[in-house]
């Protein structure tokens, strides 16, 4: 009993011991492999797409991605750089995308006369896109693609 | 008896020295002329240093502390502009005329008219607009001190800027400022000002 006792356990701590370096390894897989303990030698920070060209959205409600730099840009309660730009009133002289009209809307969808407040800081959903490797794969795939995809099977059967 | 002292003092600057040579009076003057010019010009450059500048806290905690985290600080090739650089011309005369209207910030300073970081940012727009109107009256000289149109290539610039520099800022039309501004501060409420 006693034997049976000590080999149950001895067991289970095997396994634990396992199972937490396993996920160890887990947690380093974006860290190179540098242990939990030690400071990462730091990445170098990479450069930003700046070259005022849209990019495709990957799905019809993504927030478009910023094409330009947009560093020390002053989002505050003061002043909002984005729209010194994108806002209605400046397009004109700015040539630059206006802000979209769902901006305006509040959460109930009454349209105010100025973008609304719970859209006024910009990089809560819009960022620029740095030039880099995607870290991990990624098999996603658009409902157009996958629709094309479709068809195309319906049309082969 | 004012009049008195004035007459004999004027007096004595009409009649010819009595007891010193010509030649020490002209060599003294000379020396002293050096002495007191050197000294002027010595104490005008040291208060033209950001380190004088940011002796005052008010400069240190709120002005300086923002012009670290922009790239007129800290950047690639590591040349950087100091407080002078942008807010003092360079030239003597502009540079005496911008530190005789400076006494006015001594007057601030003893006062404590922006003491507090409240009375700061209550005073931005108003200090901000007064940067905003000598840049402009001045075609953005201190800008120009560094940044010279004449050399700029237009094919390292991405097609946001050409387009402005090429157009508006080529023909004389705009001026830095106009459009680069809050870029070595942060901004104040920019309600009404031309292009926000």
């Amino acid at each position: 009993m006693k034997n049976l006792i000590m080999v149950s356990i001895s067991l289970s701590l095997l396994i634990l011991s396992f199972t937490l370096t396993a996920q160890a390894e887990e947690i380093a897989t974006l860290r190179d492999g540098t242990a939990i303990s030690e400071q990462k030698k730091p990445n170098f920070i990479p450069k930003i797409v700046n070259t005022d060209i849209l990019h495709a959205r990957n799905y019809p409600m993504q927030p478009p991605l910023i094409p330009h730099k947009i560093r020390n840009y002053q989002i505050n309660l003061e002043v909002n750089k984005c729209l010194s730009c994108h806002s209605r009133s400046r397009t004109e002289d700015s040539q630059a995308p206006m802000v979209s009209v769902t901006h305006f809307m509040d959460r109930d969808g009454n349209f105010l006369a100025e973008v609304s407040p719970r859209r006024y800081f910009c990089n809560q959903c819009h960022i620029p896109q740095a030039d880099i490797k995607p870290l991990v794969g990624n098999t996603f795939k658009d409902m157009h693609t996958l629709m094309k995809e479709k068809i195309r099977d319906m049309k082969v059967h | 008896m004012w009049k008195n002292i004035l007459l004999n003092f004027w007096q004595t600057l009409r009649r010819p020295s009595l007891h010193y040579s010509l030649g020490f009076l002209v060599v003294g003057g000379f020396i002293a002329g050096i002495v007191f010019w050197g000294g002027f010009n010595t104490t005008l450059e040291l208060t033209n240093t950001e380190e004088f500048c940011i002796s005052c806290h008010e400069m240190r905690d709120n002005s300086y502390e923002e012009l670290k985290t922009t790239v007129h600080f800290s950047n690639k090739s590591g040349v950087r502009a100091t407080c002078p650089d942008c807010h003092v011309p360079h030239n003597w005369t502009d540079k005496i005329a911008r530190k005789m209207q400076a006494s006015k910030e001594v007057w601030g300073t003893i006062f404590g008219t922006i003491d507090t970081r409240e009375k700061f940012l209550a005073a931005r727009r108003n200090l901000a607009e007064h940067e905003w109107a000598r840049l402009k009256a001045n075609d953005s000289l201190e800008c120009r001190n560094c940044h010279h149109f004449d050399y700029m290539d237009f094919t390292l610039q991405n097609t946001r800027a050409v387009e402005q520099h090429s157009t508006s800022l080529a023909s004389g039309e705009k001026t830095c400022i106009d459009c680069h501004k809050g870029i070595a501060h942060e901004l104040p409420d920019m309600q009404g000002v031309d292009g926000w």
